[in-house]
C-alpha cells in the first residue's frame, strides 16, 4: 500500500498568501477524511510556527488550525510540517497537544543534524516523525543518503525527498531515490513541485524506485506552479496497480465538493480531464460528457467508465447522451423496484 | 595602562569554532594570560591549534578546571546550554567569574552597548545568541525612539560552516532565549525568532533582519536612534553594519545589519560568531578593568 500524504491545507497556504480560514480547513479535512486520504498536512505554508513577517502572517493560529482539523478527521491522520530554526520544541508540544499525529521534521538537504531533537521529541510522545530534506535538488544522492541516515538514527519512521524548486527530472528522481531506498531501514517518500510540468511524472518515477509514501495537493494547490496534483497521481497510480487506501473515484468526488470552497490559481488539470485520460476517451468529448451528466442527472464519473467500457473512438458524441440516458433508465428502474 | 596591571588568567572551556576564534581574540590583548584552552576530545581540530599556539591544553573537561581552580580568574564558557548549565554549579560554588557564549540563560543576560556595567556584579553573565547580540542593540534603540513595540521579529541567516554541532544541538535555545532577550530589553509584548542555516560556498555573510511593528511619532528620530547605535555596536564589533537603513510601511519597521567577521580564526563571513566573541571580549575587558580599579582602591 502506498501512503498519500496530502498537503493541500498546508503547502496550499502558500498560493494565497497564508490565508486558509478555519472553515476552508474544516470543509476540506472533512472531505479528504471521507475520501480516504492517509495523512493531511495542515498549516501555515512554511509550517508550525511560520506566521511571521518574514513569510507572511496567518489571520488564525497554530492551534485554531490544528484544533479545527483535529475536529474534522475521524480516520486520516493529522500532519504537520515543522522547520527547525522556524519552529521551536514548543510548538510540537503545542501541535501534539492538539492531537497531532505526525509531525514532519524538515531541514535543507545538508542540514539534517538540527532535527535531532524534535524528531526524538515527537517520538518520545509516542506519535509519529517523518525526516523532510528540502531543496533535494542541490544535492548528490550520497548525500542524501548521508542525511536521511542521519534522520533515520534520530528516529525518524520515514524520509521524504522534497523537489522544492520543482527542478528534478525523472533520471534525477530515480538516482536519488534509488539511492535513499536501497540505503535505508524506513520508508522513503517523494514530494514533488510541478515546474517542469513532471510532478506526477517524478512521484511515478519515485514509486518506481520504491518509494512508498507520496505528497500530493488536491488541484495541485500549492507555491508557485503547484504540486503534484492529488487527482492526477491517484489516477495514475491506478493505472499503473499502485494500491492505496484511496481510489480515484473517491479523489473525484473529493475534487467536485471542494470547488464550493477552495478554488487554487495554480494551473491544474480538471479532474473530468483527468477522468478522460485514464480511461482513453477523446479529449474532445468531456464537454459532452459534463452536459449530459447534467441532463440526465447521473454520476459524471460512472458515464466515463460505461463509455470506456465500450471503447469509443474519436467523432462517436452520440453515444455520449445514449449511455447517459440508459445510465438515468437503469437508476429510475432501481429505484422503481426498491421503492 | 592596563599592562602595568596583572593580566587576568582566562580558561577556555570548549574547544569549538567559537572557543578557537575567542582564544585568538583574547591573546591579542594585552589584559589577558590564556591560562587553558579546556575540550573534551584531544583530537579535536580545536585543541591542536591551541597547542600549536602554545597555549596549554586538556581534554578532560571541566574536571580539568576543577582540579586546577587557582589558576584562572575567568572562564568563557562556549559549549552547549545543556553542559554550561552543569558547568555552572561548580562555578558558581568556586566563586568563578563567567562569560557563557551559550544560550543557557543561567546568569544575566548582557548586551555590552546596553546594559554593561548594570550586570557587572553578577558571577555569571550570559551572551545571549549571536543573532540576539546582532538584533538587540537595534531593538533597544527602537524601544528609546518610539511610543510602543507590539511585535518585533528577528530573522538571522548564517553560513552552514559557521554552526557547529553545539549550535545545532542548541538551535532550541537559541530561538526561546533570543526571543525572551528580544522582549526583555524592547518591551515588545510579542516577538519571535528565525534562524536560517545555508550551505553556499563559499560561506555566505552572516545577516539579520528585525522587523517591528510598532507605534511612533517621529520616524527621524528612530533613524537617528538607531544610526547611533550601530555607532556604539562598532566600539567593540568593528565589522557591524546596517545594510537596510531603517524603512518604515504601515506601521513595520524594517533594518537589516551584517557582521563582517574580524577572521581571526573563522572566515569573514562568520561574523555570527565575531560578535559574539566580540561581546565576551568586551565584558572581559569591562570586567579587567573594573576589577583592577577595586585592586588598587
Amino acid at each position: 500500500m502506498i501512503l498519500i500524504s496530502d498537503s493541500t491545507l498546508r503547502d496550499g497556504n502558500h498560493a494565497i498568501r497564508h490565508q486558509l480560514t478555519a472553515a476552508q480547513i474544516y470543509d476540506y479535512a472533512r472531505a479528504a477524511d471521507e475520501a480516504g486520504i492517509d495523512i493531511v498536512e495542515v498549516g501555515h505554508g512554511n509550517g508550525l510556527g511560520g506566521s511571521s513577517c518574514q513569510l507572511g502572517q496567518t489571520p488564525i493560529d497554530d492551534r485554531t488550525m490544528l484544533e479545527t482539523a483535529r475536529e474534522a478527521l475521524k480516520n486520516s491522520r493529522l500532519g504537520v510540517h515543522f522547520i527547525p530554526g522556524l519552529g521551536k520544541s514548543a510548538d510540537i508540544t503545542l501541535a501534539l497537544e492538539c492531537g497531532v499525529d505526525v509531525v514532519r521534521v524538515a531541514t535543507h538537504c545538508t542540514e539534517a543534524n538540527v532535527s535531532r531533537r524534535f524528531i526524538e521529541q515527537t517520538r518520545a510522545a509516542g506519535k509519529t516523525a517523518y525526516g523532510v530534506l528540502m531543496m533535494s535538488h542541490m544535492a548528490e544522492p550520497e548525500v542524501l543518503l548521508a542525511q536521511a541516515r542521519l534522520m533515520q538514527s534520530y528516529g525518524a519512521q520515514a524520509v521524504i525527498l522534497m523537489d522544492s524548486a520543482g527542478y528534478s527530472t525523472p533520471s534525477l528522481v530515480r538516482s536519488k531515490v534509488s539511492c535513499l531506498t536501497n540505503g535505508l531501514d524506513i520508508t522513503v517518500g517523494f514530494h514533488a513541485h510541478n515546474n517542469l510540468g513532471l510532478a506526477v511524472a517524478n512521484s511515478l518515477v519515485a514509486l518506481e524506485e520504491g518509494a512508498r509514501l507520496i505528497d500530493a495537493c488536491l488541484k495541485g494547490f500549492g507555491a508557485g506552479a503547484g504540486n503534484t496534483q492529488l487527482e492526477t497521481l491517484v489516477a495514475v497510480m491506478e493505472r499503473e496497480g499502485y494500491a492505496s487506501a484511496t481510489t480515484f473515484e473517491r479523489v473525484l468526488a473529493l475534487a467536485g465538493r471542494s470547488d464550493a470552497f477552495l478554488s487554487p490559481k495554480t494551473p491544474h488539470i480538471h479532474a473530468a480531464n483527468i477522468a478522460s485520460g485514464l480511461y482513453g476517451l477523446f479529449s474532445g468529448y468531456v464537454p459532452h460528457i459534463q452536459k449530459a451528466a447534467q441532463e440526465f442527472g447521473v454520476a459524471e464519473f460512472e458515464l466515463y467508465k460505461r463509455l470506456a467500457d465500450r471503447r469509443l473512438v474519436a467523432g462517436q458524441e452520440d453515444i455520449i447522451v445514449e449511455e447517459a440516458s440508459r445510465l438515468a433508465h437503469e437508476r429510475d428502474t432501481t429505484q422503481a423496484l426498491s421503492a | 595602562m592596563t599592562s602595568e596591571f596583572p593580566q587576568t588568567r582566562v580558561a577556555i572551556l570548549g574547544s569549538g569554532s567559537i572557543g578557537i576564534d575567542l582564544m585568538f581574540k583574547i591573546k591579542a590583548s594585552p589584559q589577558f594570560d590564556v591560562a587553558f584552552v579546556v575540550g573534551r576530545n584531544v583530537q579535536s581540530e580545536g585543541l591542536g591549534i591551541a597547542r600549536d599556539c602554545r597555549v596549554e591544553t586538556s581534554s578532560a573537561g571541566i574536571d580539568f578546571l576543577k582540579e586546577n581552580v587557582d589558576a584562572y580568574d575567568l572562564v568563557f564558557d562556549a559549549t552547549s546550554a545543556a553542559a554550561h548549565t552543569v558547568h555552572n554549579r561548580f562555578f558558581a560554588e568556586a566563586g568563578k567569574f563567567v562569560i557563557d557564549l551559550t544560550p543557557a540563560k543561567v546568569g544575566r543576560l548582557c548586551v555590552p552597548c546596553i546594559n554593561l556595567p548594570d550586570v557587572e556584579a553578577a558571577q555569571n553573565i550570559n551572551l545571549i545568541t549571536c543573532g540576539g547580540q546582532a538584533s538587540l542593540p537595534l531593538a533597544y534603540a527602537l524601544k528609546q525612539s518610539v511610543d510602543e513595540i507590539d511585535y518585533i521579529e528577528v530573522v538571522s541567516a548564517i553560513a552552514s560552516r559557521s554552526a557547529g554541532l553545539a549550535t545545532r544541538e542548541n538551535i532550541n535555545e537559541y530561538m526561546t532565549t533570543t526571543e525572551y532577550a528580544l522582549g526583555l530589553f524592547s518591551g515588545a509584548k510579542k516577538t519571535k525568532a528565525i534562524l536560517n542555516i545555508n550551505p553556499a560556498e563559499p560561506g555566505i555573510q552572516m545577516q539579520t533582519t528585525l522587523y517591528a511593528h510598532a507605534r511612533y511619532r517621529d520616524f527621524g528620530k528612530v533613524r537617528a536612534r538607531i544610526q547611533a547605535m550601530a555607532e556604539r555596536v562598532r566600539e567593540y564589533v568593528p565589522g557591524y553594519h546596517l545594510v537596510v537603513e531603517p524603512l518604515e510601511s504601515q506601521g513595520r519597521i524594517t533594518i537589516g545589519l551584517t557582521v563582517r567577521g574580524r577572521g581571526d580564526y573563522l572566515p569573514e563571513y562568520a561574523g555570527n560568531l565575531d560578535i559574539i566573541n566580540c561581546a565576551a571580549l568586551a565584558v572581559a575587558s569591562h570586567h579587567h578593568e573594573t576589577s583592577q580599579a577595586g585592586v588598587t582602591q
